[in-house]
């Protein structure tokens, strides 16, 4: 070999890397008791979960009453041991809470529309799940037209039910969806008005978010229901849950406007060169190029804005609908079922519905994150 | 098959007269007279910010212009959208970072504007797509997506995509400027390719072997103006501006 020069005469295989320790004594070692640190944060872990899980399971599980026909029956002194949930309360009102004041023999209306509804947005959300455009135009245009006739009734021989009768988990489910399938599109407009060339579709995007998301649900509700028909010729009249709907859903459309508005002004300029100088018009380069890839970054905002809608609609209750939180606490008033244990019962219940649906939302929104990570 | 390149229509494929452009207060281009007959391979160069890049894009209307005219085929690049929709469809663009959309199947990106501004049916637009791959030789990455791609590839199918849309005239923004040494090759390849095939091209490159080889002139800009045009012998052998000559003896070392 000369001074200053190397040359290699073979070249190295590729072996395969070390083999790691593994088994679950390492993962305890370098997960959970790495260093002193990580050890305290474990230990805390285990103490925050040993206060609250066993008394959680003891309470709503092992000390439970399961059946009875009455308070006495979750009632210490006749149980004759300490009581936990008293599930027979939930049994009891369980109608209440799903349905509200809607008239019994009426009622398979409401579970038609349930079951439709799962029918048809299982297969929407089930990626691999074939007839997605005849799938989204029953469920975004079909399904809203015969939930409204068999909900609200007058046609068929059906009898018409008011909307004052509504309650429960009905009506948070119809306020919900209303206002997330409403808020996204109407969101996407009111964004892409704010960027708008225009000064005056920007100024009016601008002052329609800024309105609505200044003032609070809750004033909203109120002026939409005591406020309104004041301002209204006497015989206007719009339904009381229907201005409940469009303030929930308008109000989600700010917000939504503002995530969707983050979306968009993170696709690069380049994007709109790119489709541009193929020809494609504005309007083609948006729908096509710009606002699939802006509404893919801002997934996360989007299912927090739904979420956080979820939960709103239990504002309802202030103008006097019965939603679902509405019909648990006048199934409290049931003297009846007055025990020390209902109250606790009643919230656990109902917060485990609200739970089961948000985090529905936030895994599917996760997994349909990881979907379209796969392949890029 | 895709229908050749059309090399008959007008003698005359890009006439520029007494352009100007400013941004803002910036004189970005003064007083641009430029003429490029059909078929004809140009090179323009110049140190960053000569206005060279922004002189293609004024052709199809990425940049507008203050001042002078520039006529595509005979269409006047005016406020009518009609011809500027009729412009972009004439010009093909290939851009520094690909411009691809990372949403889209490399098939996909290349159906877009087929299938929506030129209204092709889907299976057509995709056997014109699947030739112009093949053409750039990558076909077999037709079902993966932009990211998945060298940056040499994703250049190759940014030229397949502009080629798609059947295009008399291409315009190349530095298009191997943003790819490692080893790719730079592979995608001059495919443009001395399209050279051959007798496609009217603008090219805004450093790339002097590309110059020598494919171009019937090169340009050289600086300050926003044109400071020399000539036929690549002539430019590399006998430089006559000053200016020239100290750009060459930069990047000719």
């Amino acid at each position: 070999m000369r001074k200053g020069r190397f040359v290699r005469r073979e070249l190295s295989p590729a072996l395969p890397p070390p083999v790691a320790a593994s088994g679950p004594l390492r993962w305890l070692r370098t997960r959970l008791f790495a260093g002193p640190v990580s050890t305290v944060l474990t230990l805390a872990s285990l103490l925050v979960l040993w206060l609250i899980v066993p008394p959680l399971v003891t309470f709503l599980v092992i000390d439970a009453v399961w059946s009875g026909e009455g308070r006495e029956a979750c009632l210490a002194e006749t149980a004759g041991r300490p009581v936990g949930a008293c599930w027979p309360f939930i049994a009891a009102k369980l109608g209440q809470l799903i349905y509200g004041f809607y008239p019994a023999g009426e009622r398979w209306r409401v579970d038609l529309v349930f079951a439709t509804a799962f029918a048809l947005l299982v297969p929407l959300l089930v990626p691999p799940a074939p007839f997605k455009r005849l799938n989204a135009a029953l469920f975004f245009v079909a399904f809203p037209l015969a939930a409204y006739v068999l909900l609200v009734g007058g046609w068929f021989g059906l009898a018409v039910v008011e909307t004052r009768a509504w309650g429960g988990l009905l009506v948070t489910l119809v306020v919900a969806v209303t206002g997330i399938v409403a808020s996204l599109p109407l969101g996407i407009l009111l964004a892409l008005g704010r960027r708008s060339d225009l000064p005056a579709v920007r100024w009016l995007s601008v002052a329609f978010i800024e309105f609505w998301r200044g003032v609070p649900l809750i004033t909203v509700l109120f002026f939409a229901t005591y406020m309104l028909p004041l301002f209204l010729p006497g015989s206007w009249s719009i339904d009381n849950l229907l201005r409940a709907l469009i303030g929930v859903a308008v109000f989600a459309a700010a917000y939504m406007a503002e995530v969707v508005r983050g979306g968009l002004q993170g696709v690069p300029q380049a994007q709109y060169e790119g489709a541009t100088a193929l020809g494609l018009r504005p309007w083609q380069t948006m729908a096509l190029v710009v606002l699939p890839q802006a509404l893919k970054l801002v997934i996360p905002g989007i299912v927090n804005t739904f979420i956080g809608l979820f939960k709103d609609t239990t504002l309802v209750m202030i103008v006097a609908i019965f939603d679902l939180l509405g019909q648990l606490r006048a199934a409290f008033a049931d003297p009846s079922w007055a025990s020390p244990s209902t109250l606790y019962t009643g919230f656990a219940f109902t917060g485990l519905i609200y739970f089961a649906f948000c985090f529905g939302m936030s895994r599917y929104a996760h997994f349909i994150e990881r979907r379209l990570k796969a392949g890029r | 098959m895709a229908p050749k390149i059309e090399t008959t229509r007008h003698p005359i494929a890009i006439e520029i007269e007494g352009l100007d452009k400013w941004f803002g207060g910036f004189h970005v281009l003064r007083g641009i007279d430029f003429t490029v007959k059909r078929g004809e391979r140009i090179v323009i160069c110049g140190p960053s910010g000569s206005g060279k890049s922004t002189l293609i894009r004024c052709i199809n209307r990425l940049e507008t212009f203050e001042r002078g005219r520039i006529i595509v085929d005979g269409i006047e690049l005016n406020d009518d959208m009609q011809h500027i929709d009729e412009i972009r469809r004439e010009v093909g663009m290939v851009f520094q970072q690909f411009n691809l959309f990372p949403h889209l199947t490399v098939l996909e990106n290349c159906t877009l504007a087929p299938v929506w501004v030129r209204k092709l049916p889907r299976r057509e637009a995709d056997s014109i797509a699947m030739h112009y791959l093949e053409r750039v030789r990558i076909p077999e990455q037709a079902h993966k997506f932009p990211g998945q791609l060298s940056g040499g590839q994703q250049q190759r199918v940014a030229i397949a995509r502009a080629l798609c849309m059947n295009p008399r005239i291409m315009l190349f923004d530095e298009p191997t400027s943003a790819l490692d040494p080893e790719m730079v090759k592979e995608v001059l390849d495919t443009m001395v390719q399209l050279a051959r095939d007798g496609m009217t091209m603008l090219v805004v490159s450093h790339e002097m072997g590309f110059a020598r080889e494919v171009a019937d002139r090169v340009v050289f800009m600086d300050s926003g103006q044109i400071i020399e045009a000539a036929p690549p012998e002539a430019f590399f052998a006998t430089p006559q501006h000053e200016r020239t000559r100290a750009f060459l003896a930069q990047v000719l070392r």
